[in-house]
């Protein structure tokens, strides 16, 4: 494998390898979600160990790894979204604004206000495209129709969905297309005004152009969010991610900035899937 | 990319759903409760209501053939005797017809043909019990009066060992009769549960067998009805419960009598029938009340059991 | 096809054609006699439904007539109606249909959404399920013990609490196995947003789950609009006019019980109109239940 540095802008590297582009910043932001020590148990199965990983602030990681290694696990963690279910517990730390988000103290529901989830499959809600946006924001706030007007075509236009749907937000979100439809679920993520947004595999349902135009949303919201990205599709991560997290069998592996994890891995688990050789 | 100003300031978050949350949680399990207690209130009150009967005559209630008001004599065995005949003989002529409908409507059937048909039948369900009474008083029993009984009689009455169930005078009305409405009235049931379990059957597995050259009959004997026959049996201990507790429609053609006869076609009772026509003329607080509620109290047992067995073989029918 | 193959490859037990043939044949013979069996008894099963309709419709249309509906139940030989049955039905069917719903779709959401394994809810699950297959007469009885006696009397209300008690377990296993049919991902996508549980429940499950709970309550309406059994011992019946639910209260089939096993010619012809009234009221509705089902989902 040949490594070549081909461009540099504004302190972000571009660096290719095997075909793939990977960005490398200058330097990590500081930590908006510091996670150390974290175990994950379903029953008595330990399913994530001692995780120690910092997302960094307005910044996107990805997170990547064979099946059933504890990504999408991890994800799931962090706006609490195993507390749906019994059986399923967490230990350790996942700090974020000085407080440890998975203690029982945590309000889960405005948690989960601050960490938006986008999901693998879209997720409209069977009512209007209007409702679908606006169900989300009178959770959290109260606002006239037309400060919901204006929040809802924000969120729409932000989701890079507005001028798609102006002219029938009262139309019900289930005739849109599978594209449309997961920018419809971002846009309902962002409405709510999150500060991180967590997104499990939001593509892989998805036919090339409607994944290049979520990519591209992704790179767009990051000025505002900080951004976690579990992904089957390396290029993706390598395209998308700031910081890229390698997990294997409940471990993370390796952790670090995204051109440096795909050209020069320093762990040889990391080496052989990035390179294909599992996973 | 539309250029758009950046997140407008966050609102301060707001706690106390988790309130809301309690309460509603509280709300659901409170009425899963309630169920929970309806249930257990109808055993007791049965019982406590059917106690006297109970004291006055001992577990011989249960046997003795007696339902003499004046005499203040009451038993249970005749109506107990009439309940089981009746529902089990109408599963008996139940069970080949559903299992026909559920068949043709699962393989032999053009797809066209499957909805239509299946819901005729299923809509046989829907009918009110009372509606299979007059129908089966003004329709079925003459019928069977002048056509039917008459030539079963001939047939088979002379017949050694079998021939006494089918002697007497043909009435029309009778356990046989009653079975024959009953039979009617759960084939829907039967046929919607085993047409279910049939559709369950992966197709993987009749495909192979129709790939060895197996006929539609062959890949259900040898496949489809052992991978289903547990929620099969199923299946008709739910159609027998059913059976057993049914009032209106027996009530209108089992000739109502309180003796027991050795023939199908004689005249009889069951406990359903019994309550629903002696119960009006009881005094409250008289030990014939208390016989009736003893009598539903044996009912509801009867019922629970069977269905209770049901349930438990049809557990498996959405995990097969 | 088979030709090719077995000539390449060593010779295996040479079949013998001929009972090969002849067992074909008796194999062909007896899977056709089934499927003809199977069909004669589907169409056995048709036609007796057609039976039923066919009676209904002949003597029920025969009976028919504007009377029916605006005059009440009067002695025979004296020109009387249905009007207190039919209005005393529809008011006994849908109070306690409105009353048992509620209750219903709580214990049906309570199954689905937060006692999916637990013992207590595999317990009020099994209640339910006896609960819905269980002799109506006895929920008459029941209901006789608990407010008929101590409460002084046949009434309205008792009648309205036994087809109450007979709706909600129509009404837990429809929400019930609705809820169930709603992916994890719905509900993952609804607390996502910081939505607490009970509105998770209330603004999308119950939505989502909408054409299937309507349908559970019209087929609940259909099936307590027939029910005799339970109402004989609680609303009894009653021969005037009267929508006071204190009172013993009409209904059609009560009535047509006691008309149809009358002697008198023109309460028989009466309980012809009314059971023509009650099964395309059933039926009806249990056609409209599955198609509006069938177009939702």
């Amino acid at each position: 494998m040949s490594l070549s540095t081909e461009t540099q802008n504004q302190g972000a590297a571009t660096t290719s390898f095997g075909g793939m582009q990977a960005r490398s910043e200058a330097a990590l932001n500081t930590a908006r979600v510091a996670i150390s020590n974290l175990d994950f148990f379903y029953g008595d199965n330990r399913a994530l160990k001692e995780i120690k990983l910092d997302l960094p602030d307005r910044q996107v990681t990805g997170m990547i790894g064979p099946s059933g290694c504890g990504k999408s696990t991890l994800l799931r963690v962090l706006n609490r979204m195993y507390s749906l279910y019994p059986g399923q517990r967490a230990t350790g730390e996942v700090m974020m604004d000085g407080e440890n988000i998975i203690a029982d103290s945590t309000d889960i529901n405005s948690l989960r206000a601050k960490v938006g989830m986008v999901f693998q499959k879209p997720t409209p809600f069977p009512m209007t495209i209007y409702e679908n946006i606006a169900f989300g924001i009178r959770l959290h706030e109260k606002l006239s129709k037309s400060e919901m007007g204006e929040r809802i075509e924000w969120a729409l236009t932000r989701a890079a969905i507005w001028n798609e749907v102006k002219d029938r937000l009262d139309r019900s979100a289930l005739g849109l297309s599978g594209g449309q439809q997961q920018r419809l679920c971002i846009a309902r993520t962002i409405a709510v005004r999150p500060e991180v947004i967590l997104f499990d595999e939001p593509t892989s349902a998805l036919d090339p152009i409607s994944t290049l135009k979520i990519e591209e949303l992704i790179d767009e919201l990051k000025r505002d969010f900080t951004i976690a990205i579990v992904t089957h599709n390396m290029q993706q991560a390598a395209r998308c991610a700031d910081q890229v997290a390698f997990f294997y069998l409940g471990e993370l592996i390796e952790v670090a900035p995204a051109a440096q994890l795909f050209t020069a891995p320093k762990h040889p688990k990391t080496q052989e899937y990035i390179t294909g050789r599992f996973g | 990319m539309a250029s758009v100003s950046a997140t407008p300031p966050r609102a301060a978050s707001r706690r106390g759903s988790s309130l809301g949350d309690k309460v509603f949680a509280l709300v659901c399990q409170a009425a899963g409760i309630f169920v929970l207690i309806l249930l257990g209130a109808l055993i007791i009150e049965l019982l406590i209501a059917g106690l006297p009967a109970f004291r006055a005559f001992g577990l011989a209630f249960v046997t003795s053939t007696d339902w003499d008001p004046v005499k203040e004599l009451f038993g249970a065995g005749v109506s107990i005797y009439g309940t089981i005949v009746t529902a089990i003989l109408a599963i008996i002529l139940a069970v080949p017809l559903a299992f026909g409908v559920a068949f043709f409507l699962t393989e032999l059937a053009p797809p066209w043909m499957r909805r239509p048909v299946g819901t005729a039948v299923e809509l046989l369900a829907a009918v009110p019990s009372i509606i299979y009474g007059m129908w089966g008083f003004f329709v079925i029993a003459p019928a069977f009066a002048q056509h039917v009984q008459p030539f079963i009689i001939d047939t088979f009455g002379e017949l050694p060992l079998i021939g006494f169930l089918f002697q007497g005078p043909p009435f029309g009305t009778g356990l046989f009769t009653a079975a024959f409405i009953l039979a009617i009235m759960v084939l829907p049931f039967i046929a919607a549960t085993m047409r279910d379990v049939f559709e369950q059957v992966p197709p993987v597995y009749k495909e192979s067998a129709y790939g060895l050259g197996a006929t539609n009959w062959e890949v259900m004997k040898g496949v489809v009805i052992p991978y289903t026959r547990i929620s099969v049996v199923g299946g008709i201990m739910l159609g027998l419960g059913r059976a057993l507790g049914e009032t209106m429609a027996v009530t209108f053609v089992i000739g109502n009598a309180n003796r027991i006869s050795t023939s199908l076609f004689g005249p009889g009772n069951t406990i359903a029938s019994l309550v629903a026509l002696e119960f009006g003329e009881s005094e409250i607080g008289s030990l014939k009340l208390a016989s009736l509620l003893a009598l539903g109290f044996i009912l509801f047992v009867l019922s629970f059991v069977v269905l209770a067995t049901s349930r438990y073989l049809l557990r498996s029918r959405l995990k097969v | 096809m088979s030709l090719a193959l077995s000539s390449m490859s060593h010779p295996g037990p040479r079949k013998d054609v001929a009972t090969a043939a002849r067992l074909g044949a008796s194999r062909k013979r007896t899977d056709r006699i089934i499927r003809t069996l199977c069909l004669a008894a589907t169409i056995i099963g048709l036609v007796l439904l057609a039976s039923i309709l066919i009676t209904l419709f002949y003597r029920g249309f025969e009976a028919m007539s504007l009377r029916v509906f605006t005059h009440v139940t009067a002695a025979p030989g004296s020109e009387g109606g249905l009007l207190n049955a039919i209005v005393g039905s529809l008011i006994q069917s849908l109070i306690g249909t409105a009353i048992g719903t509620p209750i219903g779709m709580l214990v049906g959401t309570y199954l689905a959404e937060y006692a999916k394994d637990s013992w207590l809810g595999n317990a009020v699950r099994f209640v339910s399920d006896i609960l819905l297959s269980a002799p109506s007469i006895l929920i008459g009885l029941f209901v006789y013990q608990i407010l008929v006696l101590p409460f002084g009397g046949f009434s309205g209300w008792a009648g309205i609490a036994a087809l109450a008690i007979i709706v909600i377990p129509i009404v837990v296993r429809t929400t019930e196995d609705m809820l169930q049919l709603i992916p994890n991902t719905l509900r993952e996508a609804v607390v996502g947003l910081g939505a607490p549980k009970w509105k998770m429940i209330v603004l999308i499950c119950w939505r989502a789950a909408i054409a299937g709970i309507i349908t559970g309550i019209l087929l609940a309406v259909a099936r307590v609009a027939g029910e005799t059994a339970p109402l004989l011992f609680t609303s009894l019946g009653n021969n005037a006019w009267s929508t006071d639910l204190s009172k013993p209260m009409s209904s059609l089939p009560v009535t047509i019980y006691a008309f149809a096993g009358s002697p008198f010619e023109d309460w028989i012809a009466l309980a012809w109109a009314g059971a023509l009234l009650i099964t395309l009221g059933v039926l009806s509705l249990n056609i409209l239940a599955r198609t509006l089902l069938r177009s939702r989902i």
